[in-house]
């Protein structure tokens, strides 16, 4: 019953766990929201992949692809999917509070 | 005696078997066609699946064995003859280095879109974690061995191996 999660319950999101607001997020709803995605220690190289993803949507208004996050986040495709083994893009999207990220490649 | 205890308690665990599960857990994707058309589908297939968290194996067969064979993975081409879908008569594309012409062609478009050249696609979704694997049948009928392959390929498998690695999963032919 910490503050985040009481904020985090307040959150609008969608059938998918995509926040439907992005500035609803907060780096205190992080701790929380990873926890959801079964990630229990949050590290930094989760964190600079969170924050990238969300500076990439509010520069472009929409989030990277794994693509994307391997060529340019500073973290390699083999480990973006040790740190977010269902998914990168997907998972690192919903804890950074972002729609979900568009794209085939 | 046993089997009268063992019962209740099994079936609840035989009984969501019945049921289609509402996501896809896993897929096996077999490649068998060695153009770039016929390449790159199963390669995004399996990449896509990966990105949303899906388990994917990849099983190359025929002439498909070209997309993870060293020294012909960088040299896939598109059919410019028997390819309706090009819209080219079958003269011209008949063309000596018309193939080439409209790979080149294609090639440079897919670069504007950031979509990663088959060798590079390949390293990368084995990166994701996917599993490669090549067809024995075909390896034996082309005289290939291990060696002739990148080194992500895992092992040579029989279509009896790819089965049990499927099992579970859906499997889609490309």
């Amino acid at each position: 019953m910490n503050v985040a999660t009481v904020e985090l319950a307040d959150v609008a999101r969608n059938d998918e766990g995509f926040f439907l607001d992005p500035s609803q997020w907060s780096d205190a709803m992080v701790p929380a929201l990873a926890a959801q995605e079964g990630i229990s220690y949050l590290t930094d190289r989760h964190w600079q992949v969170i924050r990238f993803m969300r500076s990439e949507y509010l520069e472009k208004g929409t989030g990277p692809t794994v693509r994307v996050l391997g060529k340019a986040s500073g973290v390699s495709i083999k480990e973006l999917y040790e740190l977010f083994p269902k998914g990168p893009a997907k998972v690192a999207a919903r804890i950074a509070g972002i729609p979900k990220p568009r794209g085939c490649i | 005696m046993t089997t009268l205890t063992v019962e209740p308690t099994a079936a609840p665990t035989v009984a969501p078997k019945a049921f289609m599960p509402a996501t896809i857990e896993k897929v096996s994707i077999i490649i068998s066609k060695g153009s770039l058309d016929g390449v790159y589908p199963g390669l995004i297939m399996a990449n896509g699946a990966r990105a949303e968290g899906i388990e994917a194996n990849l099983f190359f067969t025929f002439f498909g064995l070209d997309a993870i064979h060293k020294a012909r993975h960088e040299h896939i081409k598109i059919a410019t003859v028997g390819n309706p879908g090009l819209h080219l008569s079958t003269w011209l594309g008949g063309v000596p280095g018309m193939s080439s012409v409209m790979t080149h062609y294609l090639a440079s478009k897919m670069e504007k879109l950031d979509i990663p050249s088959i060798p590079e696609f390949v390293e990368m979704i084995a990166d994701t974690g996917a599993g490669l694997y090549a067809c024995k049948a075909s390896v034996d009928l082309f005289g290939l061995c291990k060696d002739d392959f990148i080194p992500q390929v895992q092992d040579i498998i029989t279509v009896g191996e790819f089965y049990e690695k499927a099992a579970g999963g859906q499997i889609i032919f490309t």
